[in-house]
């Protein structure tokens, strides 16, 4: 037998060594990042835009925010310095799943909901790659809700993009596990009575590691969260807020218009004081947090953000700001804390148990594992 | 003191006692030490879905049953010639399969008034007559086991535990077993601690003593070794004997293999196996479901490795769309399902045969899936390799059908060596192999090798060949998204013809039929194999002809079996459904099919079947009907 798994080590990368094995083993791996063991490009060479763009055409509804997140995606890539074949995008179904379409890299359109298992079979089997899942919110959180969860507590090595239009884009527009009290959709007609999910809260209660919220039409904003996702080892979970403009338009018109978006839009920025405008954010005396003018705000009780706290609450607590009506949205990364990715565990295992034994088994290794410990012989 | 040895040429031994006493163990050691022995065997556990019922209950009892010989053993035997029955709901719940004339050995010491009282005896079945036609011994197992470890500074309970040891102890001297395998085995199983150690191997002891000194057994039995294909030998049960296939069939692949899976009952051992295998590079993940097991199998299966998922009946059901998904993406992947009793949970420890038709067909669209079936726990090795043959080379999902009574099941295996496997190297693509409208070298991820019809299967990480594929109908050839009419028809065809065309690469089906002038075929497929061999040989041995044959491969057939069933008057299935296989058979091949079935959560008896067989060989030629009662006079 050869070996059971690419061989890495003709990479050029320089983050190559066989540094999975050791960093997992030893708990902590703070300098590793996500893409740490997928192969760089040879040096001197660079990709652009159009070496990620697929010969498809792109098929949705004029002026669907999908577009703007592929095109930074596209845009945003050539950044990673890796080797195109080396990149997965894995999704499910919806209109956001199509998005491998268009993209030339390696792509799996897989069944509805399932995307965060497949990937988490293929990235535990291939280290050497970049995976990314892209998924809806009806896709994660309705019928993938359990992938979903698991994925993150796990902390697989993957960067999930969730593309939340608040609404069953491709069905035609029924409400989704996100969409707003009230909402009236073709199959709500007197408005829906689900209480929705608040995605970030969500995967900050599942354990995630990485979890983040950006929007379809803030380009930078958007590549920096795709910076610092795909930077982060472990699942990485990112909110898009994504207009669904034929069922469920303008789901974020206020967050878009400049003047509207300087007063609702909290910027998540490590060290700074979680701010929109002249409004902070503040700790009361009960340890809630509130909205208050920054001119009446006791600088002590200022909200400082720190994604990389061990203790959740505050990240959960931030994500609660946000309200339907939308006038308090934090944005950015609300936690980025560093636990073993769990397919790095997963192969630390089998490489040590693999190098106990003093390398890949060979025949005679398995004839051994055949036989066990009790044979006997008939003669002849 | 030796006692006069009686020469047996077989035996079957059924342990039965509550879930705590241990029986599965007692039967599992009597095993390996008559394999040691060299006699050939069949086994059948049967225990309980409740891990502990209420101790002493008529739910709560665990059997063993054990069939040793000195010739070929086929099934784990109809009836048991002894019976160990170490309480009074172990009595009750086997006593009716017990024939007249066997030997039942009874614990006194739990045949209390209480423990009666729990299985609705008024009066002891030892006192009121109950058990006059059979050669009872009624032995105080408990006490004896407790006061032969006296000097033991263990509590009561503990010198009580020690009674299956003591029982074992006795039906090895009254059978002549070797101990040293057993105390081998404790040795390792309490290594950590002496004197639990110590008290099991003393009240082993204790047992041979009691047998040798006692008046109530007058004499040993010898069971000789079997005459046995020269080789190395082990026993193995079918779900080891699957993992190990697996295990060896994505060695001969030169594949990584990655197991996801949800535990459960009968599959949940091969999960445990593989786990334990990670120095043969073998990843397991549980996963938190088995839409997610497989999912994530077919995952790594996108990546180059073998993707393996194992479950039962109600865990297909739930892999039913994901395996769509892989018969549209046209890669391997390897899904056990070790059936059990149904529908939804029904019998989690029982075995059954009824997911045939789930397997074929459980899933929307024409949606073609490869079915193999082991036919014994032994076989479940070659089986899997089979699977994993067929799911690399074809790029297809496989099913394999296994069942709850070749799970746990076990019997001796010689064992096969590594050197001889075929070898399953997988041709992944490197090159581009089309042209785009411009003459530019491309990748056309659903172009087929022209005669297995397989895709051509370029994983990620292989530079210029990025493609992107899903479960949207593909276009022939360069698999992007097409809704054109005319390409589903084709794809769909396609697809099918693929499946049927393994037919060429599988052995066409063998008929055993010694005389040559058998007008009665019996046709069965997995686990039956055993009960059907049994049953043939036990009415030929009456002066009748019957023809037998075995169906590893469900889909597709082998070539030759319409052909087969049309040359016999009568075919009879046997099957652990309500006529599955002879459903399929008369939609094939538009034969008569006589369909002969049971749902009772148990193997057939050789008996019951040999019944039927009888039936329809007289049936169809009345004319042997004399002959056959001239020559049982
Ligand atoms: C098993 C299954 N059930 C239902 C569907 C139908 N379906 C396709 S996409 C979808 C909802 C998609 O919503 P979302 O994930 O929010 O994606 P969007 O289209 O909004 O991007 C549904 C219900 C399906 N394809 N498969
Ligand atoms: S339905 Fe909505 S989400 Fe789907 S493509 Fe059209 S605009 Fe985009
Ligand atoms: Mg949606």
């Amino acid at each position: 037998m050869k070996l059971d798994r690419p061989d890495l080590t003709s990479s050029s990368s320089a983050s190559m060594p066989s540094a999975h094995g050791a960093a997992s083993a030893h708990g902590g791996h703070g300098a590793l990042s996500g893409a740490a063991l997928v192969p760089s490009l040879q040096p001197g060479i660079s990709l652009n835009r159009k070496d990620f763009t697929s010969d498809q055409e792109v098929r949705w509804c004029p002026g669907c925010g999908d577009y703007a997140i592929l095109a930074t995606m596209q845009g945003f890539l050539p950044e990673l310095g890796l080797r195109r074949e080396n990149i997965v995008f894995v999704s499910g179904i919806g209109c956001s799943s199509r998005f491998p379409y268009y993209l030339d890299t390696y792509g799996l359109h897989s069944i509805h909901g399932r995307a965060p298992s497949i990937a988490t079979g293929l990235v535990t089997a291939r280290p050497d790659l970049s995976v990314w899942v892209i998924t809806g919110d009806g896709d994660a959180l309705s019928i993938g809700g359990n992938h979903l969860i698991h994925a993150l507590r796990r902390n697989v090595n993957l960067t999930i993009l969730l593309f939340n239009n608040e609404i069953y884009g491709l069905t035609k527009g029924q409400y989704s596990p996100t969409s707003r009290q009230g909402k009236v959709t073709k199959s709500s007609p007197l408005g829906s009575v689900d209480t929705p999910f608040n995605p970030v809260s969500l995967a900050l209660g599942a354990e995630a590691t990485f979890v983040a919220r950006t929007m379809d039409s803030d380009r930078a904003h958007l590549s920096a969260t795709l910076r610092a996702a795909a930077a982060h080892r472990g699942s990485a979970l990112v909110e898009i807020y994504q207009n669904c403009p034929i069922f469920n338009d303008g789901a974020f018109e206020v967050l878009k218009d400049r003047t509207e978006a300087e007063a609702r839009i909290f910027h998540l920025v490590d060290g700074e004081p979680v701010a929109a405008g002249d409004q902070v954010v503040v700790r009361d005396d009960m340890g809630h947090l509130r909205v208050v003018a920054r001119d009446d705000a006791d600088s002590d009780r200022i909200v400082i953000h720190d994604p990389s706290s061990e203790d959740t609450s505050l990240a959960f607590a931030l994500s609660r700001l946000s309200e339907s009506t939308l006038s308090h949205v934090p944005m950015g990364v609300f936690r980025k804390v560093n636990r073993p990715a769990y397919d790095d565990l997963v192969r630390a295992q089998v490489d040590a148990a693999v190098n106990q034994a003093g390398g890949p088994a060979s025949d005679a290794d398995l004839d051994a594992l055949l036989a066990g410990r009790d044979t006997w012989i008939v003669g002849g | 003191m030796s006692k006069p040895v009686q020469q047996l040429d077989r035996v079957v031994i059924r342990f039965a006692g509550d879930s705590g006493d241990g029986m599965q163990l007692t039967g599992d050691r009597f095993t390996s030490d008559s394999a040691f022995h060299g006699n050939d065997l069949a086994t059948l556990p049967n225990f309980p879905a409740e891990i502990r019922a209420p101790q002493g209950t008529l739910p709560g009892v665990s059997s063993f049953q054990l069939h040793f010989a000195d010739h070929d053993v086929l099934t784990p035997g109809d009836e048991p010639d002894v019976l160990v029955a170490m309480n009074p709901a172990a009595l009750k719940a086997n006593l009716r399969d017990v024939p007249r004339g066997a030997t039942i050995i009874v614990d006194t010491d739990e045949f209390s008034r209480r423990n009666l009282g729990k299985v609705g005896y008024a009066v002891s079945p030892l006192e009121d007559g109950t058990l006059e036609s059979f050669h009872v011994h009624a032995l105080p197992l408990t006490s004896m086991t407790v006061d032969a470890l006296a000097n033991y500074d263990l509590s009561r309970k503990d010198k009580e535990r020690a009674k299956n040891m003591f029982a074992l102890g006795l039906l090895s001297w009254l059978y002549t077993r070797p101990l040293e395998a057993t105390e081998g085995f404790l040795r390792s199983k309490f290594a950590t601690k002496p004197e639990i150690l110590a008290a099991n191997i003393t009240a082993l002891h204790a047992g041979v003593h009691y047998g040798e000194t006692t008046e109530d057994f007058a004499h040993t039995y010898k069971i000789a070794p079997a005459v046995m294909a020269p080789g190395r030998y082990r026993n193995v049960t079918g779900n080891t004997a699957l993992a190990y296939g697996l295990v060896a069939g994505a060695h001969q692949a030169n594949l990584a293999l990655l197991l996801g899976s949800y535990p459960i009952t009968p599959a949940s051992d091969i999960l445990h196996v593989l786990s334990g295998l990670k120095r043969f590079g073998v990843t397991t993940v549980q996963a938190e479901d088995e839409i997610a097991g497989v999912g994530i199998a077919l995952g790594a299966s996108f990546g180059g490795a073998l993707g393996v998922t194992t479950t039962s009946g109600p865990g297909l059901a739930l892999k039913a769309e994901t395996i769509g998904l892989a018969v549209s993406l046209e890669l391997p992947l390897v899904v056990v399902d070790v059936q059990r009793g149904g529908p939804s949970t029904g019998l989690p420890t029982k075995t059954e045969q009824a997911d045939l038709l789930q397997a074929l067909f459980g899933r929307n669209g024409e949606s073609p899936v490869p079915v193999i079936a082991p036919q014994s726990p032994v076989d479940c090795f070659d089986a899997a390799i089979e699977a994993v043959r067929i799911a690399t080379a074809y790029r297809t999902p496989v099913i394999l059908l296994s069942d709850g009574y070749l799970a746990n099941g076990s019997e001796p295996w010689r064992l096969p060596h590594v050197d001889d496997l075929p070898d399953l190297t997988v041709d992944f693509a490197t090159e581009p192999n089309g042209t785009d409208p411009d003459g530019k070298p491309v990748f056309h991820p659903y172009l087929r090798d022209p005669e297995t019809l397989a895709r051509a299967w370029a994983i990620p990480g292989t530079p210029g060949l990025e493609h992107r594929i899903g479960g949207i109908e593909k276009a022939d050839v360069t698999g992007v998204i097409s809704y054109d009419p005319d390409n589903h028809q084709r794809m769909t065809d396609l697809r099918d013809a693929k499946v049927k065309g393994i037919a060429a690469t599988i052995p066409p089906i063998e008929v055993d039929d010694p005389t040559g002038d058998a007008r009665v075929l019996v046709l069965g497929w997995g686990s039956t194999y055993g009960p059907i061999y049994a049953a043939s040989r036990v009415v030929r041995r009456h002066g009748m002809s019957v023809a037998r044959a075995h169906l590893r491969h469900l889909n597709p057939f082998p070539s030759n079996l319409g052909e087969v069933l049309r040359s016999y008057d009568r075919v009879i299935v046997p099957e652990m459904n309500l006529g599955q296989l002879a459903m399929l058979l008369r939609a094939a091949y538009l034969v008569d099919i006589t369909s002969y079935t049971a749902v009772r959560g148990l193997p057939f008896t050789a008996g019951e079947l040999a019944d039927v067989i009888t039936e329809a060989v007289l049936a169809s030629n009345p004319a042997r009907h004399s002959a056959a009662t001239e020559a049982q006079k």
